[in-house]
């Protein structure tokens, strides 16, 4: 037995069940399945990171049109970029097992929206797989590849934050290799969705539905647990382990295989208990189905349908079911009046110098998704809009077009301008758009944990390969105006964004240096500040760095934290900062 | 065995070492030959935010997640972090936090208070276990151990597993070259009050 977060669960299944090729894009709460399926080594499997999602399911649908069973990973948003080729992909068919893994957040713990991957399956007409714990991770994986195989379309594993993220117990099994025959069929008609063979082919995915509903309702991923017939309940996903917490006496439809929807098994369930509730976590995907079915059921009215579920809110529900109370665990301190703790970029930070820069410039900055996007905090607030992955460069030409009378900086990270802001830029250039643009290059995917991206000159596989230069892009784009920037040089920051802001053209700016965190190396020497001559300006405090800390009028560089950048010191006039000599630091 | 699941929250700042505390609690607990889930937060929060894990054990556990009023030990590595989730805490569960204060950044830039934490620690915890991790763990060679300083002290506090199978999964979970560390740290955590 080991002990296996959900993602670990999952690289786990992809590797017995005989995975041989695995692509995707980072994203929380999916990356860690393809950094721990990269470690199998006997046999290894080819992982890749894709520069972005919808290249990632593209390269899969390859691999799985040449035979290779094949995983694809990305999180809950990441399926909106990569909606197209899996559309088109449940008519054209798999051949090797193709499981694509989308891990969603209730609660949007880290993601800009809180979407319900099961509609996706619904739309597609293709299966949905959803583990609520490690162990079924693993094994519904495997089921999803052979399903794959035989009925030749592509399935989806559904995880959540807490399904990907929690650790639970899970039994090792040997790796089976699939038995599909290896090789590419050059047989057109089976692979190419023009009206003439896409319109079949349109009939046969209906035809796959409904027979899969019937397989569905036979499956040993759903499960009846009776119980007391007062009252049954239907749930799927973590949901089902919040079921069990509070109502362990009821009957429960368990649904690990959810669509298509298992018709016969819901009817079956429902006429076996007096009242039925439906659990799910966000929509009422389940809820909407049963009704349609003619039965009668509790569910959103009760359960609350956005943010994720807990125990606590199954306590509530039961007490209005049948009044069995639900603890009041009041607070006993003034919470409101604890400090906030929010997210803040690291100490050492290399966006942090950027940012700071910006503050200084009366502009509209149009801003991305990556660390960076922690730069609307105070005392920075220097991001105004966020949107999606690559917005920050197109959101900008577009408020530009409306006439916009502030200059626009628009700011995306490195592995976001590979991702799609190449497209975003293009665009300002042919349509002549004259917005800055700045690309925050600390040479890393930090957000979700590091990974590397065509930029890094490293493959996921470790491998070392071709570097792809952002200012190279910016030049075949067709921008004339392209400037490196130090982040940590403050002022050479300022005047260079000062002179790009007033050119008349686009202009794209390379703020380099690589994230510390990523290099697991501080940036400088430990600084410190000398209290005899701090006049508490706070002129450093600005930069929001948290290794500078001021609480009952001291104002002090904590030793354990700061990464030595000297970004302060720039900003102190007194000469109150400095290194601190010798001693080597706290590291 | 025990029959009743033990839930055990920790918190703290992110990047704090929150995680491998977790860990070894998890290890110890499927030594004891419990079943075990834990929950950890990842992605944004990770970045200085407040951030707790959760570990559950017992003869089955169904969620990963401790409810408020659910947790049998509190673990928390900064002070106020153990105040803000007191409400998870079991009337007769015991609190074992550190000293350590990681300034928020909503305090340095004046918006708000760090309140003086002793006073209400000890008002809101009834069996409070208040130590200077960090400076046990400095003297042992990393203010990095201070984790594990607390988890000796939590294995001093409670019953829930015995001392051989802390130890055991300390030896699973850290690395060879700071293993004598950590075990001393273990240690010196087990004697706090
Ligand atoms: C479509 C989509 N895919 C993935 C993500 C998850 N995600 C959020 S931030 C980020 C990394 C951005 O990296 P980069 O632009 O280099 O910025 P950094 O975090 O390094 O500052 C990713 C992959 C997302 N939000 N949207
Ligand atoms: S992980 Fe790197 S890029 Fe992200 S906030 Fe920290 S230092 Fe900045
Ligand atoms: S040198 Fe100053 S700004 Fe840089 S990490 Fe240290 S305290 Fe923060």
């Amino acid at each position: 037995m080991l002990l296996l977060s959900g993602n670990e669960a999952i690289a786990r299944g992809a590797w017995e069940g005989g995975v041989r090729t695995a692509f995707g894009y980072p994203g929380t709460p999916s990356t860690e399945i393809l950094e721990n399926l990269v470690k199998y080594a006997d046999p290894c499997v080819y992982c890749e990171w894709s520069p972005n999602e919808k290249v990632a399911m593209e390269a899969a649908v390859g691999a799985s049109l040449g035979g290779a069973r094949t995983i694809v990973t990305m999180k809950c948003v990441g399926l909106n970029v990569a909606a197209d080729p899996l559309m088109t992909l449940a008519y054209i068919g798999t051949e090797g097992g193709l499981v694509l893994v989308v891990a969603d957040d209730p609660g949007m713990h880290s993601s800009q929206t809180e979407q319900d991957t099961r509609q996706y399956a619904r739309l597609a007409h293709i299966p949905v797989l959803e583990p609520s714990d490690s162990q079924e991770a693993k094994e519904f994986m495997k089921y999803g590849l052979e399903l794959s195989e035989k009925f030749r379309l592509p399935v989806i594993l559904r995880s959540t934050t807490r399904v990907s993220h929690s650790r639970s117990q899970v039994e090792e099994c040997p790796r089976v290799e699939s038995t599909m025959a290896r090789g590419f069929i050059q047989e057109p008609s089976r692979h190419c969705p023009l009206p003439l063979w896409g319109r079949p082919m349109r009939r046969e995915l209906q035809r796959k539905v409904e027979e899969l509903s019937q397989v569905a309702s036979r499956s040993p991923l759903n499960r009846i647990e009776e119980g007391d017939p007062s009252l049954g309940i239907i749930c799927s996903s973590i949901a089902y382990q919040y079921v069990k917490e509070v109502f362990p006496g009821a009957s429960v439809l368990k649904l690990g295989f959810a669509y298509p929807f298992p018709d016969e098994l819901i009817r079956k369930f429902a006429s076996q208990v007096k009242k039925v509730l439906v659990v799910e976590e966000l929509d009422d995907f389940l809820e909407e189905h049963v009704k349609a079915l003619g039965i009668a059921c509790d569910g959103h009215n009760l359960v609350p349908v956005c943010g994720e579920l807990s125990v606590e809110a199954l306590r509530v529900v039961r007490q209005k079911l049948d009044g069995t109370p639900a603890p009041v665990n009041a607070s006993r301190y003034a919470l409101e009046t604890l400090p906030a703790r929010p997210p803040v970029f690291c100490p050492g930070c290399p966006h942090r110098g950027l940012f700071f820069a910006l503050t200084k410039f009366d502009v509209v900055v149009t801003g991305d998704i990556g660390c960076y996007s922690l730069a609307v905090f105070p005392p920075l607030s220097r991001t105004d809009v966020i949107l999606c992955m690559g917005g920050g460069i197109s959101v900008a030409h577009g408020l530009e077009k409306a006439g916009e009378q502030k200059k626009i900086v628009g700011v995306v990270g490195d592995s976001t301008f590979f991702h799609s802001g190449i497209t975003g830029l293009t665009d300002m250039v042919y349509n002549k758009g004259t917005s800055v643009v700045v690309v925050v290059d600390n040479r890393t995917t930090a957000m979700t944990g590091h990974q590397d991206h065509p930029g890094t000159g490293r493959t996921l596989m470790g491998e070392e390969t071709y570097e792809a230069s952002i200012a190279d892009f910016g030049k075949a784009c067709g921008v004339k105006r392209i400037r490196v920037v130090n982040p940590y040089k403050l002022q050479e920051c300022i005047d260079v964004l000062k002179e790009e802001l007033e050119a008349p053209e686009p202009s794209l700016v390379i703020s380099r240096a690589p994230c510390p965190l990523k290099k697991r190396q501080a940036v400088g020497t430990l600084r410190n500040i000398d209290p005899a001559k701090c006049k508490k300006c706070r002129s450093c405090l600005k930069l929001g760095c948290p290794a500078l800390e001021s609480a009952n009028g001291v104002i002090r560089i904590n030793p354990l934290m700061c990464a030595g950048c000297g970004s302060c010191q720039e900003l102190c006039h007194f000469g109150a900062i400095a290194p601190v000599e010798s001693e080597g630091g706290a590291r | 065995m025990n029959d009743q699941t033990v839930s055990i929250l920790m918190s703290g700042v992110g990047g704090q070492g929150i995680l491998l505390a977790s860990e070894i609690t998890a290890q110890a607990a499927i030594l004891a030959g419990y079943d075990v889930k834990t929950n950890e937060v990842h992605g944004m929060a990770q970045r200085g935010g407040s951030v707790v894990a959760n570990v559950r054990f017992g003869k089955r556990v169904f969620s990963p997640l401790i409810e408020l009023g659910g947790a049998d030990a509190l673990l928390s590595l900064e002070a106020i972090e153990a105040i803000r989730c007191h409400q998870y805490l079991k009337a007769e569960g015991v609190a074992v936090v550190s000293t350590q204060r990681v300034i928020p950044i909503t305090v340095s830039s004046g918006k708000a208070q760090y309140p003086d934490p002793q006073e209400p620690l000890q008002k809101l915890f009834p069996r409070l276990c208040y130590l200077d991790a960090i400076a046990i763990a400095q003297e042992l060679g990393t203010p990095k151990a201070a984790n594990v300083v607390l988890l000796g002290a939590l294995a001093g506090q409670g019953g829930h597993l015995p001392r051989e199978i802390w130890e055991a999964a300390i030896r699973r979970c850290v690395k060879p070259k700071f293993l004598e560390i950590n075990l001393a740290a273990f240690r010196r955590g087990l004697e706090a009050k």
